[in-house]
């Protein structure tokens, strides 16, 4: 018995190893399928542009407006000739809004469909899980809307179309504490993401510098419904405001139960709002409530209106910021390849470095972390509809 | 203190544990009469709450004003159709299997209905806001500082009504008797003369129905759906049902309203470290009340 013990162990010992000599193997000659191979494609096969974005699941209308960005940026370069004289064509996967799902789409992308880019993915906490993986096989990556700061210091292939979280939050703290006169501030905000938690923090030291007090600084888990206990401790404190730096679903429900439990002042929130679905959710308790954003299709600038037409004309709806920040990260990247002259990694990534690009959602140019140096809009929700407030600059 | 142990933190409370207790009813009467651990149970009251969206969309669609009642009846009846299905097809086969078959077989069903509702397109993975003000306008009532709204209202009397009528149904019928019977000894009871598939059909369309009803009034009350929202809650009414001690009715009421406060003072106290107040209970008391507080004790059946 012992030693029939003994063998079937060193046999599954055996086995282990084998599989992970066959993956290891695998992997290293796919990377170097990958750098190599890609720039030595003919010139009649297309450039394979790797998408991500969560078109289901908790963030899925940021995923859809997101996703109609890269295609339309992608068809307008291909109606003027492509890049380098090639089509550009859309590898897109879905990745849920959760980061094991990133991290696979990520993966196949650059593995399997050898992918030169990639543009995405939308939530945070996504793309800090895909970015590490980008980053080691040498491809460029660009997330049109992560905000968070830690994405760009993976490493010197990762860039951002948007803002950064201590930028958003700051701009909420000053436009809270000048234009909205509010002295004490209450904070609700989701502990199991990068986005919010940053957001909270950066709102609260700023806050705090300017002279205000936060009065409540409460946490919820991933998946709350019931914001009750969490409020009811905010409200007592008497706040001027609440800040609600949280995903669309959640800002619905908690402006809701504010609501109910008496809480008529404003309710200010992150370009997470910016969602058809806040209002379906929240109803009328969104109404005198603010959001910090990339753009406002209200803007005056040509070549947003521009933009805010043709987009409206081919997908029935108007522009959300997301859709704004999709289609200028497409055309970021696709801009860079041109620059390059190359679909090689190392040559795109340095053509992104260098890039000076008029937007809609602003003038972009990188700074030494790759994260672009541009303007914010505050919005205000009044009678269910965005309405343009003000831009404030860096 | 002032706002942690204050009125509103009680009805909050007790709107926590009304949600629990519609949920952990259902799951604790299922136990008690064939020992299963339906982790599927949570999925029925996802399924009561997609049942209910429907029909209130479909009457919207003909600008129809939705009937309360219709709309909870068809829940039930969705969440009762799915349980007798779950029941028929995936646990009768495995009746006198290991009980472990069963509970696998549980979470199997549970996976089954949650990625299959987020495959039909009609459904999807995504929220969708559930058409509360459509269904019943929210008014509140202002109790000195403390308010109320009719959905607590609602979800309180709810459960304390399902728990006296099924407290009524399994002590005071005959097929209480008979459930009661099958759940001592099923080989006996058969030679009783009680079917017991048919008892055990019985309470699965009960526990179903349950959930459904559980389901539309979540819905009203927190106005956002998706496949994934019976997960959460049914993992909270289980250990609700533990704590009460699984198998009694009045215990998954009991055990639903303890957790319900504990999270919320938890959470008042320190909005981070109260999540974890439910784990910690549960632990707690399958380490030193494993019975459950109105559990009967059945050490011979470990």
């Amino acid at each position: 018995m012992k030693r029939r013990k003994t063998f079937a162990v060193l046999v599954s010992l055996l086995l282990v190893v084998a599989l992970f000599g066959t993956v290891l193997t695998g992997c290293s000659s796919k990377t170097a399928n990958n750098n190599g191979g890609s720039s030595q494609k003919t010139e009649s096969e297309p450039i394979l542009i790797g998408g991500v974005a969560p078109v289901t699941g908790p963030a899925a209308t940021y995923g859809k407006s997101t996703k109609q960005g890269y295609e339309m940026a992608l068809e307008e370069w291909n109606a003027k000739g492509g890049v380098l004289g090639r089509k550009v064509k859309l590898v897109f996967e879905d990745d849920k809004a959760d980061p094991t799902e990133a991290a696979n789409a990520f993966s196949k992308l650059i593995n399997d469909n050898h992918v030169v880019a990639i543009v995405g993915s939308v939530t945070s906490s996504c793309s800090l899980a895909g970015a590490p993986i980008a980053q080691r096989a040498g491809v460029p990556m660009i997330t049109p809307t992560s905000t968070n700061p830690k994405v760009t210091q993976v490493g010197d292939y990762i860039f951002r179309a948007c803002f950064i979280d201590p930028f958003q939050g700051t701009v909420a703290a000053k436009f809270v504490f000048n234009n909205l006169k509010a002295r004490k501030a209450g904070v609700i905000y989701d502990i199991g993401q990068d986005y919010n938690t940053g957001l909270a923090e950066f709102f609260k030291k700023e806050f705090e510098s300017l002279g205000g007090k936060i009065v409540a600084y409460e946490g919820y888990p991933d998946g709350t419904t019931d914001f009750n206990t969490q409020l009811t401790k905010i409200i007592d404190a008497k706040p001027d405001v609440i800040y609600s730096p949280n995903y669309y679903n959640d800002d619905g429900l908690i402006a809701k139960q504010a609501r109910t439990l008496g809480f008529t002042g404003p309710i200010v929130g992150g370009d997470g709002w910016d969602s058809p679905d806040l209002f379906k959710i929240g109803g009328d308790a969104v109404n005198n409530c603010y959001f910090t954003n990339h753009f406002s299709k209200d803007s005056k600038d040509p070549k947003v209106q521009a933009f805010v037409k043709k987009y409206t004309e081919k997908y029935g709806e108007a522009p959300d910021a997301l859709a704004a920040l999709g289609y200028d990260a497409m055309n970021i990247m696709l801009t860079a390849i041109q620059n390059a002259g190359s679909t090689d990694g190392a040559k795109i990534k340095d053509a992104l470095k260098n890039i000076d690009y008029q937007g809609v959602t602003g003038h972009i140019k990188f700074d030494k972390d790759r994260n672009p140096v541009k303007s914010a809009v505050i919005i205000k929700i009044e009678n269910g509809k965005q309405v343009y407030v003000t831009t404030i600059n860096p | 203190m002032g706002s942690i142990f204050n009125l509103q933190q009680i009805i909050n409370g007790i709107q926590i544990g009304s949600i629990y207790a519609l949920i952990s009813i259902g799951y604790t009467l299922v136990y008690g009469i064939i020992q299963l651990i339906n982790f599927a149970h949570g999925d029925f009251y996802m399924v009561g709450a997609y049942a209910a969206y429907f029909a209130v969309m479909f009457s919207a669609a003909r600008k129809e004003h939705p009937n309360v009642l219709i709309v909870l009846l068809i829940s039930m009846t969705a969440g009762a159709i799915v349980a007798f299905l779950s029941n028929r097809i995936a646990y009768r086969p495995l009746r006198y299997k290991p009980r472990l078959s069963a509970l696998i077989t549980a979470i199997g069903v549970s996976m089954f209905l949650e990625y299959t509702s987020s495959a039909i397109p009609a459904i999807g993975p995504s929220y969708r806001a559930f058409p509360q003000s459509a269904l019943i306008p929210e008014h509140t009532y202002k109790i000195g500082h403390a308010i109320l709204s009719n959905y607590q209202i609602v979800n309180m009397s709810v459960a304390v009504v399902l728990m006296v009528v099924l407290t009524y149904i399994v002590q005071y019928t005959r097929i209480g008797m008979a459930m009661r019977a099958s759940a001592q000894d099923k080989d006996a009871a058969r030679l009783m003369g009680i079917d017991i598939e048919y008892i055990i059909d019985f309470t699965f369309i009960i526990g179903g129905a349950l959930a459904g009803a559980a389901g539309l009034l979540t819905g009203i009350t927190y106005p956002r759906i998706n496949p994934y929202m019976g997960i959460i809650p049914g993992l909270k009414a289980f250990i609700a049902a533990v704590l009460g001690g699984i198998g009694s009715v009045p215990g998954a009421m009991l055990g639903s309203y303890i957790l319900g406060f504990s999270e919320v003072f938890g959470m008042a106290i320190n909005s981070i470290l109260g999540e974890g107040i439910a784990y910690a209970i549960l632990i707690l008391v399958l380490i030193f009340l494993p019975q459950g507080l109105l559990g009967k004790k059945t050490g011979e059946k470990v």
